[in-house]
């Protein structure tokens, strides 16, 4: 296979999304036959990788070739017809067509003119069975079938293709393990057949098992390449960690906490197979971090001490007492005050076009108005304080909030929350795609307000930004806490490491890990 | 192995409402003072295909995740256009078919063109669309009135065989030229991938345009149809109103208890055109029953309420509450 | 975004209300001049004060009913129920007022309450059912009708309107100023308060904007757009009592005539279809715009099916002018 042309190859590829860099100048070389791993924390540049190999988003610049022929993808149709086919974590199949329409739909075989219904489920059996998948019915509809049978059908989908490469982000996550090994031995046939396989997947024990390479991404660059085995964990970890950028975290105070009542507790919350039995506690004062790779479950987790999911199963506690949380309505209120500074600040967190004054008053409106009517004195004084304890940076209170810079609409965000004073006080991912300058101000403000008696929870997919903030940090794995880390064992080889859920004893992480 | 189950499953929209009708037929003809004879077949199925084609017309939209609440206007402009067309030597009368339904086509064109080149919400622009094709209905029949080939018309509104009515036979041959071809093509598949998930489908390469497009396109020509049936019943063309609203209205209550889902992607013209006539023979039941028909609209609009509210059961699955929001 | 920082810039030397005002609005108001103009062209009378305050007494029947439209719109839904609520709500207080001076004094209350139950319905149905509100109000507007006609025989109601609903749609209480367009202004000013000065106007817009954010933050958004579709059932309710007695009695098929205009009212007064966006400064515009646009096409003698054309054809151009939605991708 030592031929002069790749199969597949990009240079230099770079894409940003506004001012954040997702991929600087990126190369990858794919060869036929072969499994080829990429590995990467939060961020590192994986899926804008995988997005521009599939013609999802076109990068800014860089070039691709396919056996040295210049490829430009104007649509994932046109990847699809280069012969790259890929599968999402998102998945791309039409919930309410069957699983035979779904596999043929890009291209349909045709008689007449009309779709040849027999053909096609002829080509539907043969890429089910293909993809090691034949117990699932051609005419059952997608949106019946559980969500690892639906990562097979989407596997099967991109077989009929006949692509020439398969990409696979994250295919295994949804799957249970009989499919998994299914998978496995489906990929490993495929290549054999001589496609080129790209998977990518945070569960290092697959990719020991599958891969024959691996590039390593960091900060949307592709750091190392080595044939699979080569490496230990140890050293993988180490490829992996190191953000360019270090901040200036506020001093820690030392302080125990275990004596303290917690003010927000829960014990084995349970909710549809996407939290299990999670049990935590949050003094006031204290900074709890939550890590793990992204869609671990760390949203979930907020929003159902935020009163939004239904069908939960344990309890939740607020100051000792067992409280029932039935909307963000109840959630706020006095008896509980919490506050949720929610993932998406564009449309969660915020009413774009509306006012920058009516969104910072809007989450307090209730403590500002006397029988429904706004005290617009009362309200002034208020914004008045709040940005200026945040310095927000805005041309005026009556522009659209949407004409603010990213970091001055975070912080708007904060501060509408901050308004009601909350003792406890959730913070779901709050410094993703803000300014370095802006993100140190918000890493003050945390643990200035859990200095005053804030219990404050944290997710962050950045590492850094949880070993300087937190005074412990929750792993979680799979919907579960995986581990606990405190003091010393708060380092970032120890996150990566638990993030992956790799067992504990290895160099540099500490002995006797998951409590 | 059990390819049934899965066809059943897949038509358990169509079949419920086929259902539903065959038990209204049953209750309606053995309560009618004839009895199920031909002759009363024969006006049940004159009265049913109407809103039949309407509610076909409507499904095309609806599958695609749309609405189109011009469909009314449409059918009642066709009507209109009927009167003054489909009149003279057979040759005169075919070509005037041919002009009616090219301006239904014209008209659905129209709508799928401003809702999808413009950019407009479906609801807005048909309703402003309904107001543009009922004033030209008006322009044509500023009064009740005009002519239509009376051949023609008593061919396709008697019986065939003196059993046989030839409305059901023509709405059965316009399933099979119209419906089934569309439903078979990749067109047709990918109205139904852009109604069930437009992402899903941009993902998988499907043509959203063409699709949105044809739909909008086809609804036209259906209603058309619709409106020549109305011309062969009446001999005449009447710009009504209210009739074009109530069409309208029917339409989407036929969809919806034909088991064709409003938020798009699921549910078949056939389940459509079981629901236009299980809505129908429910407003006529009250007549064999000796109620007041005074009392029709209201039971038909409880039915009609009845039949949305259906759709809101699968709220009760809803286990993150931010879902109620898409 | 730069467009908005200098819009901002210049709109901050004008006057407080024209600041407010966006495109939309300042166009409908052009093109209320642009009707005067032109119909002064065609005849002096136009221009005259006598003329201008019939066509506000005119438009004021309008206007209530589309200050309850433009409330549900600006939550992103629609109220398609408005023709039988209109006219649910003139028949009901005709009816009430035949049942002696008790019946006549609770007449308007009555009639009003007919048509916020209706609402609630609608609102019920989108708020906790989530069903699409195009469907729930098509369906409510088929059951008012199926009542209406059960309830009238299918004939013409009988009873007449009662003196003070008559004093109310063409009396003068303020000399020279039309009871109607006194209410119309009072309801008008009532709004205005309430979108801008007071929580639930917040949350309206909020709800319009994005009701996933507004929810987040601890509003119940399903009580908001419930009380909306509520205040949208008695407004047009309302309306139809006015009518019943600007005519003097109830009539089967009065409301059709206000459905259409009371979209284009709002929409045309540069309130989002989508939601989250307008003023009812703007909804004013909209509805003496189209006032004045029936007033003007009836003196010219354009007969119905020439109106009816008109208006789809300037809703559907001032909506690809500002209704569009962002293209995708």
């Amino acid at each position: 296979m030592a031929g002069t042309v790749p199969l597949f190859r990009m240079e230099g590829i770079s894409k940003r999304y506004g001012g954040v860099r997702a991929l600087e100048k990126a190369d990858l070389t794919v060869e036929p036959g072969r499994i080829h791993a990429i590995l990467g924390e939060n961020g590192a540049g994986k899926s804008t990788l995988i997005k521009v190999m599939a013609g999802v988003v076109s990068p800014d610049e860089g070039r691709m070739t396919m056996e040295g022929r210049p490829l430009v993808f104007a649509s994932p149709a046109a990847a699809n017809q280069a012969g790259i086919a890929s599968i999402f974590q998102e998945l791309s199949l039409v919930p309410e067509l069957s699983v035979a329409d779904n596999i043929v739909i890009c291209d349909p075989p045709k008689k007449f003119g009309m779709i040849d219904r027999r053909a096609q489920r002829r080509i539907a059996e043969a890429a089910l069975a293909r993809a090691g998948a034949d117990d699932i019915h051609p005419c059952a509809l997608v949106k019946d079938l559980p969500l690892s049978r639906r990562q097979m059908v989407e596997i099967a989908k991109a077989l009929a293709r006949r692509p020439r490469i398969l990409i696979l982000d994250e295919a295994t996550s949804a799957l249970a393990a009989a499919d998994v090994a299914r998978v496995f031995s489906v990929l490993k046939r495929l290549r054999t057949e001589g496609l080129a396989l790209l998977y990518i997947s945070h569960r290092m024990n697959e990719i020991a098992e599958l891969a024959d390479e691996c590039t390593v991404f960091r900060n949307g660059r592709n750091v190392a390449t080595y044939a699979a085995g080569t490496r230990s964990e140890h050293e993988v970890v180490e490829l992996m960690i190191g953000r360019e950028y270090s901040h200036v975290f506020p001093a820690k105070p030392e302080r125990d906490f275990r004596g303290a009542t917690p003010m927000l507790e829960c014990r084995n919350l349970s909710w549809t197979g996407r939290l299990n039995d999670i049990s935590l506690t949050v003094a006031p004062g204290e900074v709890v971090g939550l890590g793990g790779l992204d869609g671990q479950g760390q949203r979930e987790l907020l929003l159902a001490f935020f009163g939004v999911l239904r069908g939960m199963s344990g309890k939740i506690m607020v100051n000792g007492r067992a409280v029932r949380i039935t909307s963000p309505a109840a959630a706020r209120g006095d008896a509980i005050g919490m506050a949720l500074i929610p993932e998406d600040r564009k449309t969660e967190g915020l009413m774009l076009p509306m006012s920058v004054r009516e969104n910072l008053s809007f989450a307090a409106l209730d403590r500002l108005t006397t029988a429904g009517v706004i005290d617009r004195a009362a309200e002034q004084r208020m914004i008045d304080d709040m940005v200026k304890l945040l310095a927000i940076k805005t041309a005026g209170l009556d522009i659209p909030v949407g004409a603010l810079s990213g970091g001055n609409q975070q912080k708007v965000v904060i501060a509408k929350w901050l308004m009601r004073q909350p003792g406890i006080i959730l913070l779901n991912d709050p410094t993703r795609g803000i300014d370095v300058g802006t993100k140190q101000e918000m890493y003050r403000l945390l643990r200035r307000l859990a200095d005053e008696g804030a219990a404050i929870l944290f997710y962050s997919t950045d590492y850094d930004e949880l070993i300087g903030c937190c005074d412990r940090v929750l792993v979680l794995y799979d919907g579960a806490i995986s581990r606990e880390l405190t003091g010393s064992e708060l380092t970032e080889h120890a996150l990566i490491a638990s993030a992956l859920n790799l067992a504990g004893g290895k160099p540099g992480v500490s002995p006797g890990a998951a409590a | 192995m059990k390819d049934w189950r899965y066809w059943i499953a897949e038509q358990r929209g169509a079949l419920l409402a086929f259902g539903i009708f065959l038990v209204m037929f049953t209750i309606y003809t053995s309560n009618h003072p004839a009895g199920l004879t031909a002759n009363v077949v024969q006006t049940a199925s004159n009265k049913g295909v109407l809103l039949a084609f309407v509610a076909m017309a409507q499904t095309l939209v609806v599958i695609t995740a749309g609405i189109d609440l011009s469909v009314g206007m449409i059918f009642i402009l066709t009507n209109c256009l009927a009167s003054w067309l489909v009149v003279g030597t057979p040759a005169e009368t075919a070509l005037g078919v041919a002009a009616v339904l090219l301006a239904g086509l014209l008209c659905g064109a129209v709508n799928g063109a401003i809702v999808i080149f413009g950019r407009l919400q479906p609801i807005v622009a048909t309703i402003a669309t309904g107001a543009i094709y009922f004033g030209l209905a008006l322009l044509l029949r500023p009064f009740p009135g005009g002519s239509v080939n009376e051949d023609l018309a008593d061919a396709l509104t008697g019986r065939l065989f003196g059993v046989l009515p030839a409305s059901l036979v023509v709405l059965v041959m316009v399933v099979l030229v119209v419906w089934v071809p569309f439903r078979r093509s990749v067109t047709g598949r990918a109205a139904y991938a852009t109604g069930s998930s437009e992402l899903a489908a941009y993902m998988s390469g499907v043509p959203i345009r063409r699709a949105r497009f044809a739909a909008y396109s086809l609804s036209g020509l259906l209603a058309a149809i619709g409106g020549l049936f109305l011309t062969f019943f009446t001999y005449t063309g009447e710009a009504a109103y209210a009739s074009g609203n109530a069409y309208t209205l029917f339409s989407i209550a036929a969809v919806v208890l034909g088991g064709v889902s409003l938020f798009g992607g699921r549910g078949s013209a056939v389940g459509a055109i079981f629901g236009a006539l299980a809505f129908r023979t429910i407003g006529d039941l009250l007549f064999v029953f000796d109620f007041d028909p005074l009392w029709q609209p209201l039971f038909q609009g409880v039915v009609l309420l009845f039949a949305v509210s259906l759709g809101a059961l699968a709220l009760f699955r809803v286990r993150n509450r931010l879902e109620w929001f898409g | 975004m730069s467009d908005t920082t200098t819009g901002g810039r210049i709109a901050s030397r004008m006057p407080a209300f024209l600041r407010r005002a966006d495109p939309a609005v300042a166009t409908a108001f052009a093109c209320i001049v642009l009707l005067l103009f032109l119909g002064g062209l065609y005849s002096p009378n136009f221009l005259s004060p006598e003329y201008i305050l019939q066509q506000f007494k005119v438009a004021s029947f309008l206007g209530v009913i589309a200050t309850g439209m433009m409330l549900v719109v600006l939550l992103g839904q629609i109220d398609l129920s408005v023709p039988w609520v209109v006219a649910m709500g003139a028949m009901m207080a005709c009816a009430a007022a035949a049942y002696g001076p008790a019946g006549a004094a609770l007449a308007i209350p009555f009639g009003v309450l007919c048509g916020v139950l209706i609402g609630v319905v609608n609102g019920i149905g989108v708020a906790y059912l989530r069903i699409p509100s195009m469907i729930v109000t098509l369906a409510t507007n088929a059951v008012v009708q199926g009542l209406m006609v059960v309830y009238t025989g299918g004939f013409s109601p009988q009873d007449s309107a009662p003196a003070t609903i008559r004093y109310l749609a063409t009396g003068f209480a303020v000399p020279g100023v039309p009871n109607a367009v006194v209410i119309w202004a009072l309801i008008g000013a009532a709004t205005v308060f309430a979108l801008t000065r007071t929580s639930f106007g917040r949350a309206v817009y909020a709800i319009g904007n994005r009701e996933r954010a507004a929810y987040l933050s601890g509003i119940d958004t399903r009580r908001v757009v419930m009380i909306a579709f509520a205040l949208s059932g008695g407004l047009s309710a309302f309306g139809g009592v006015l009518l019943a007695g600007y005519a003097s009695k109830a009539a089967q098929a009065m409301g059709d005539a206000y459905l259409l205009p009371a979209i284009a009212a709002v929409v045309l007064g540069g309130t989002s279809i989508l939601g989250g966006r307008g003023s009812y400064l703007g909804t004013v515009a909209g509805v003496i715009l189209i006032t004045l646009l029936q007033s003007i096409l009836s003196v010219m003698q354009m007969p119905e099916a020439g109106r009816q054309i008109i208006y789809g054809v300037v809703i559907v151009a001032m909506l690809l002018l500002y209704g569009r939605a962002p293209a995708n991708r």
